[in-house]
């Protein structure tokens, strides 16, 4: 049976040749990156290298790298650190509505301990509303954070233009790039962030690393309070054989991006068209063109996205859904929600997150496996029927 | 998918008894969009027994396993038979369902039952707008509530949050359902919440 991965937004693969520079960290080379003899040193010269080209990707200096466990652990840093950094300026943060959990959650935990906290709304297509944000701001305001990228729809959002605003009014603008950075160009100088999360296995890194990045200067409360581990903002012996497979993924998607740009795009915008083309009743997600170059999201009528995700799955296709069944809590993405669709449209969501090694092909398979799947879903669905009713009432 | 059983998994792929039935004896819906699921029943009856049981199911894989398998458990049974058909019979007879699943999805033997309800009604003469009020069943199966922060079950609804994530809950108005605080909708009936 055909297998195919279009999941790549849940985590994409490793590459051969990160594990391969990973390996010699899980033997010979242990030393603790901490320690002043040859063992520490080996260590540490290879996570200096691994700063520099993590660095290097996002247009930054090395010292201002900062590596972390995941992606959330790096939001929940860049929010809860940069808020208690400035308390006694102010305490209120704004977000928008359609941030990842790790953000929204780590902004509402600060609500709780007596920051206010304002989410800013979208547009249908999921670009955060600049002057709804503008308008958000405060006296007391202190942080900023909206996403670089929503991973769940692909809308790429302003943040040069919220920058401008954050930047005239001197308040913390942080950004999750995690479903950026490594895949579209992220360059914190043009983006004019103070902080920026991403996360080594959206690019083909290892999962347990990722790192957070802030604006020399700018002054944040450590999570993990400890040694002096990465310039004493993050304690703990530091994941010596993940940092330099993020370095190398790092390296290896700064040289191979345009490459990988080119040949998604097209694949990208073939889904976009043919399936809805093919299946009928489906609506795209997200941002027509201004999306993330593999990442096709769609809400399929009348039917509920994780039955979908299962009978796909049977076909040998991975995909995800923001379905309230598929997510444990058994809620809508709260993103499509923001977004302004209905909850009944929102359970046939399906998100399709290409890979570099993605090819027609696939795409041809799965836009021949789908329409079966969503007529036989269709057929024993309620709401189906309801509608064929209604329409042939209207002729 | 490992999360359900090989009997969820082959009554997913395999629905039974799917589809409506022409001029049915009773009709039953349950669910809404907001939770996920929607099941609706079509019965046949003939001498007090269920000839036919027919249905639509829009949902996640254990919505059309819990459909099918209700199918199956209720035809050729009477109708003070098919009653005693609750969720727990269900999900057993499935081999389990995930945790998660057990609110939202099992509803089926409701949807069964408000079939029969129907039914009923229609045959005494009541009019058709008394048939939600199905008070025959027992809802002390639901009763126990899941988080809908960490899905823990709920053992104390005094508390205004779950004991196990301490996240803050309130309870729905409508339905009495737990619903985290600052939701604008309840997940479990659709009720709009003014704030």
């Amino acid at each position: 049976m055909e297998k195919v991965y279009l999941d790549n937004a849940s985590t994409t693969p490793l590459l051969p040749e990160v594990r391969e520079a990973m390996l010699p960290f899980l033997g010979e080379i242990f030393g603790n990156p901490s320690s002043l003899h040859d063992w520490g040193d080996a260590a540490r010269m290879a996570m200096d290298e691994a700063r520099d080209n993590v660095a290097k990707l996002i247009g930054a200096n090395s010292e201002e790298i900062i590596f972390t466990g995941s992606g959330t652990e790096s939001n929940n840093f860049a929010i809860k650190g940069l808020a208690m950094a400035r308390q006694n300026a102010g305490k209120h943060i704004v977000i928008s509505a359609i941030e990842h959990f790790s953000v929204m959650n780590s902004a509402k935990t600060m609500e709780k301990m007596g920051f206010e906290l304002t989410q800013v709304p979208v547009d249908k297509y999921g670009v955060v509303d600049v002057e709804a944000l503008a308008k958000a701001i405060r006296k007391d305001t202190i942080l900023v954070s909206v996403m670089h990228a929503n991973g769940e729809v692909g809308t790429i959002e302003p943040i040069q233009e919220i920058a401008k605003i954050t930047k005239e009014k001197g308040i913390a603008f942080h950004t999750d790039a995690v479903a950026t950075a490594g895949t579209i160009p992220v360059d914190v100088k043009e983006l004019g962030v103070d902080a920026l999360s991403l996360a080594g296995n959206q690019f083909y890194g290892p999962k347990g690393v990722a790192a957070l990045w802030v604006r020399k200067g700018v002054r944040i409360i450590p999570l993990l309070d400890g040694g002096i581990q990465e310039g004493g903002r993050r304690g703990g012996t530091e994941n010596v054989p993940a940092i330099v497979g993020l370095g190398k993924a790092a390296e290896i998607a700064a040289a191979d991006m345009s490459n990988r740009i080119k040949s998604l795009t097209p694949l990208r915008d073939y889904l976009l068209k043919e399936l809805p083309a093919r299946v009928g009743h489906v609506v795209v997600t997200g941002h027509p063109t201004n999306r993330l170059p593999g990442h096709a999201s769609f809400c399929v009528e009348f039917i509920e996205g994780e039955s979908m995700l299962m009978l796909l799955n049977m076909q040998g296709v991975a995909v995800a859904s923001g379905s309230a069944c598929t997510s444990k809590a058994l809620k809508a993405s709260h993103v499509l929600i923001a977004m302004g669709l209905n909850h009944e449209l929102a359970q046939g969501s399906l998100l399709f997150s290409l890979g570099k090694d993605n090819t027609q092909k696939d795409m041809d398979y799965v836009l021949d496996v789908m329409p079966p799947i969503v007529d036989r879903l269709r057929q024993m669905s309620p709401l189906y029927s309801k509608f064929l009713k209604e329409s042939k009432g209207v002729k | 998918m490992p999360i359900y059983s090989d009997t969820v998994m082959d009554h997913f792929m395999h629905p039974r008894n799917v589809g409506e039935i022409e001029n049915p004896d009773g009709v039953g819906e349950v669910g809404n969009p907001v939770c996920g699921d929607m099941m609706t029943f079509y019965i046949k009856v003939k001498e007090n027994r269920l000839e036919d049981v027919k249905y639509k199911t829009f949902g996640c894989g254990a919505a059309i396993a819990v459909s099918s398998m209700v199918s199956e458990l209720a035809i050729g049974k009477t109708l003070e038979e098919a009653m005693q058909i609750n969720a727990a019979t269900v999900a057993k007879e499935l081999q389990g369902l995930p945790k998660q699943k057990m609110h939202c999805s099992n509803l089926g033997d409701e949807a069964l039952h408000k079939a029969i309800q129907d039914y009923l009604d229609k045959k005494s003469g009541k009019p058709v707008a008394a048939q939600s009020a199905s008070e025959g069943h027992e809802h002390d199966e639901e009763e126990h509530c899941a988080c809908p922060y960490c899905d823990e079950e709920i053992k104390d609804e005094s508390l205004p949050y779950c004991q196990a994530c301490k996240n803050a809950l309130t309870f729905c108005p409508e339905c009495s359902k737990p619903m985290a605080k600052d939701e604008k909708t309840c997940q479990s009936c659709g009720a709009k919440i003014k704030s």
